[in-house]
């Protein structure tokens, strides 16, 4: 299943580097990266691909204990939720 | 996908309160029928507790996948005064009690279809099931009633809205919290997912899923971006994020029915509120530019965003169904309370507004002493709105014992709490007393 991850947050050393390392042990792939700075405030949107059969409430839920151990927030999404607001198709 | 449409999600989620307010699911009753009411009873029972078995389940799921809360999961089912009437027994508060259990087994939320449609007359079952209304809304915390009065091909039962005012006035008498699980209809739909009102018509499917969207609160998120625009900028904007809120509905509804193998019923577009600031429909009409709800230009401004709503989600979804409209209910809403107590909101501006949206008097409290024939002459004078204008109305009137206009009623949760209303003190005592049937309206003879 693709997902976005979304991580928002005061911008400090090693965030791409927790949240990448998490998802390298979660088998989770990343597709592509986007990452910017907003008014102080670290803003990046990773598209990853979620290996099937995994538990999306249990990596939801260690995705949020993660970004509160690096001072971020951090979600996980079906990818499905944004081309269904923003796209016709698909 | 553009990080700005990502982020405009999130906000909408995070901030402004988007949420899908329920997935319902329909259950059809009719093969549940039996003479033997306790078989009747147990056979409803087994087939509301296999259908919707997974239904609280899925429905985490979901929220959890898509990051989205669904506040209720509900089911409804046919109107048990259907399915009563074949049972040889004159006491329908066990079907009611069934109910709630297999909706407290399950863990929903609410279940909907203790309900009657008696808009052309009544039938044996459907006056047990209104004589039964008060004990079972008495006794049961998550049953729902309903009672269609009437409709534009039919006319309105006034037998019905006279025994109606009756059974409100005993229902406040035993619980105040009664009420608030009864609707009282004309027009009602066979597929609304939203409650009080919601049950599972005759013509559906034998199980089906049908999404309840809301919404308040991004619509007025939207419209603070427009300021002093014309009015042509506010319905476009509407439109725009109607479509954005109801393209959620669609995807977790069709999810939910996806995952629980059933079929997708339809999305009610409905711009449902919560009592929770910035969640609020009153809220949007100030934004618009009232400075508060119920003075002039209310109407006007309910009849844009009901329509701009309608128009933005139609095409959002394959299905539209149920009540699609701006609810207006009083105790749910912070902006409407807030009218009320300043003075600016009255029921007769209720009412008006009634005329250009869905759905009602609805969730207002007025003093307990009010005469049971004021209470039908108000679910009368609603009925005539909807019967004319060929829409649905309702009410769901909850006369609190006790209290005084100025006083306050909390209900909790979802329902709020309400300022206790002021009644027109004139009698209509004459004319409910009159009973029989107001015609149908010379516009139902379309064939």
């Amino acid at each position: 299943m693709k997902a976005i991850v979304t991580t928002v947050g005061q911008d400090q050393v090693g965030i791409i580097a927790g949240v990448s390392q998490y998802l390298a042990q979660a088998h989770i792939n990343i597709l592509d990266v986007s990452q910017t700075i907003m008014a102080g405030y670290f803003t990046m949107m990773m598209a990853v691909e979620v290996p099937a059969g995994a538990d999306f409430t249990q990596l939801a839920t260690e995705l949020t204990s993660l970004g509160h151990t690096l001072g971020v927030e951090i979600n996980i999404r079906n990818e499905q939720l944004y081309r269904a607001m923003h796209q016709l198709e698909g | 996908m553009e990080l700005a449409k990502i982020q405009e999600t999130l906000r909408m989620l995070n901030d402004e309160k988007l949420d899908v307010r329920t997935i319902t699911m329909g259950i059809s009753l009719l093969d549940c029928i039996d003479a033997d009411s306790t078989r009747a009873c147990q056979k409803i029972y087994d087939k509301i507790t296999t259908k919707a078995a997974h239904l609280v389940e899925v429905g985490q799921a979901i929220e959890a996948e898509f990051g989205i809360p669904i506040v209720n999961k509900r089911v409804t089912v046919t109107p048990i005064a259907l399915i009563a009437a074949a049972s040889e027994t004159t006491d329908y508060v066990p079907f009611a009690r069934t109910l709630d259990r297999a909706a407290q087994t399950l863990g929903i939320d609410f279940i909907g279809g203790f309900s009657a449609l008696v808009q052309k007359g009544y039938h044996q079952g459907d006056q047990r099931l209104i004589a039964a209304l008060p004990q079972a809304l008495a006794e049961t915390d998550l049953v729902c009633g309903s009672v269609n009065v009437g409709s534009t091909r039919s006319g309105i039962n006034m037998d019905a809205v006279a025994d109606l005012g009756q059974a409100i006035r005993q229902a406040a008498q035993q619980d105040v919290m009664a009420n608030a699980k009864l609707v009282v209809f004309c027009n009602a739909v066979a597929d609304n997912p939203f409650m009080a009102g919601g049950f599972h018509g005759v013509s559906e499917a034998d199980v089906v899923i049908n999404a309840g969207v809301s919404g308040p609160g991004v619509i007025k998120a939207a419209l603070e971006k427009v300021q002093g625009q014309p009015l042509d900028v506010v319905a476009e904007t509407i439109k725009q994020t109607a479509f954005k809120v109801t393209r959620m509905g669609q995807l977790v509804g069709s999810q939910a029915a996806q995952r629980l193998g059933v079929p997708f019923g339809i999305v009610d577009l409905s711009l449902a509120p919560t009592p929770a600031v910035g969640d609020s429909v009153a809220q949007v009409l100030e934004e618009i530019g009232l400075s508060q709800v119920g003075g002039h230009g209310t109407t006007a401004a309910l009849a844009l965003l009901n329509d701009a709503v309608k128009k933005g989600g139609i095409m959002a979804c394959s299905h539209v169904g149920g009540l699609s409209g701006a609810f207006i209910p009083v105790s749910e809403d912070a902006g409407m309370i807030d009218a009320v107590q300043a003075g600016t909101l009255s029921l007769a501006k209720l009412e008006a507004m009634t005329a250009v949206c869905s759905v009602g008097l609805d969730m207002i409290a007025i003093p307990g002493d009010t005469p049971a024939t004021t209470i039908s002459a108000m679910i009368a004078d609603e009925a005539a709105i909807g019967m004319i204008n060929n829409k649905t109305t309702a009410v769901r009137i909850i006369p609190v014992p006790g209290k005084q206009v100025g006083d306050t009623v909390e209900f909790g949760g979802l329902l709020g709490h309400a300022p206790i209303m002021g009644v027109n003190p004139a009698s209509a005592a004459a004319l409910i007393e009159r009973g029989g049937q107001i015609p149908a309206p010379i516009h139902s003879f379309k064939n």
